[in-house]
């Protein structure tokens, strides 16, 4: 019966494939039970559920903050604004230059100050993608309970 | 019977007639050719670069489906606006013979002269090719946002065109160009 086998570590590696295929099996089986992801558990090949569309909320005055030190969210579309090597289209109505023509807030101080607290003249590289920490918003309902009240 | 009698006359109008509807029609018929987007895009310098930029644009793909095409903005509606464009246009016909503007990078080289080329055009014609389809009187500032509105009646008040604000709303803005440099609006407010 032995006989195709070359050697007993051979038989010991294939029995520890199988071994460990079965436990990966069963892992993976209970965890796809235990999660719901947020998707819903509509099978793969059927549609989920239809995405319900937000539109960008327009504020006027602007959106308040919620916590202190929050970077202030932006209260218009930003769709037609792009942030390119070659250009910040958010910079249009925000930069020091523009901003009381445009009646817009003003970029921060702070951002104008690099990593080695040196004051540039023009926004500071690491402040440069604006969309990292300001985002507009929509009214949605969170996905997840929350408790947090704001100030 | 020669050529001055009544019949001879005659003649001579007939054929004058339909050779003028001949060359009139054909003509016009290969300049409306020059009109369109697939001939704009058969060079490789107008498909590979703006043409790209444009087709991520609102006025390529939006909620109500209609779209403004190359021509549409690019080459004015009216006969005789149209007739100088397209003689002017002949320059352009000259680059393409020398390259001037065959691979990406020479065309970002030159979009800020190129760019400036349209936009003087556009502020020259009081943005006519905008204005074709973008009328104030047809605006509702209501369903604008606040910020557009304000903008818009103070455009309006100041006599401002089109193009002062939009600029690189169909392409993208060439480098060194800072929009904030360049917004209309003398006084400004102190808040």
């Amino acid at each position: 019966m032995f006989k195709n086998i070359k050697s007993t570590d051979t038989l010991f590696k294939k029995g520890l494939t199988i071994f460990l295929l079965a436990v990966t099996a069963i892992m993976f089986s209970s965890a796809v039970m235990a999660v719901q992801s947020l998707r819903g558990d509509t099978a793969l090949d059927a549609d989920a559920n239809k995405v319900v569309k937000h539109k960008v909320d327009t504020v006027e005055g602007g959106i308040k903050r919620s916590f202190k030190l929050q970077p202030p969210m932006v209260p218009h579309t930003v769709e037609k604004y792009s942030i390119t090597l070659k250009g910040n289209g958010c910079m249009k109505c925000h930069s020091e230059k523009a901003y009381k023509k445009e009646k817009a807030p003003k970029v921060g101080d702070s951002h104008y100050v690099d990593r080695d607290g040196k004051t540039l003249d023009t926004v500071s590289s690491r402040r440069y993608f604006c969309n990292q920490c300001h985002a507009p918003q929509v009214k949605s309902e969170p996905l997840v309970e929350n408790v947090f009240e704001g100030i | 019977m020669g050529l001055f009698s009544k019949e001879g006359t005659f003649k001579v109008l007939f054929f004058g007639f339909v050779l003028g509807v001949i060359f009139w029609g054909g003509f016009n018929t290969a300049m409306e050719a020059t009109n369109t987007e697939s001939f704009c895009i058969s060079c490789h310098e107008m498909e590979e670069n703006v043409y790209q930029e444009y087709t991520e644009t609102i006025h390529y793909s939006n909620r109500t489906g209609v779209r403004a095409t190359c021509p549409d903005c690019h080459v004015p509606k009216e006969w005789v606006h149209k007739i100088i464009r397209k003689i002017k246009a002949s320059n352009e016909l000259y680059h393409k013979m020398l390259g001037t503007i065959d691979t990406p990078e020479k065309f970002d080289a030159k979009r800020l002269q190129l760019a400036t080329n349209e936009w003087k055009r556009m502020l020259g014609s009081d943005s006519r090719e905008c204005r074709n389809c973008h009328d104030f009187d047809s605006m509702d500032f209501d369903k604008q946002e606040s910020r557009s509105a304000d903008r818009h009646e103070e455009a309006i008040e100041n006599e401002w065109t089109c193009i002062q604000c939009h600029k690189g709303i169909a392409h993208t803005l060439p480098e060194g160009y800072d929009p904030a440099d360049d917004t209309p609006g003398g006084e400004e407010t102190e808040d």
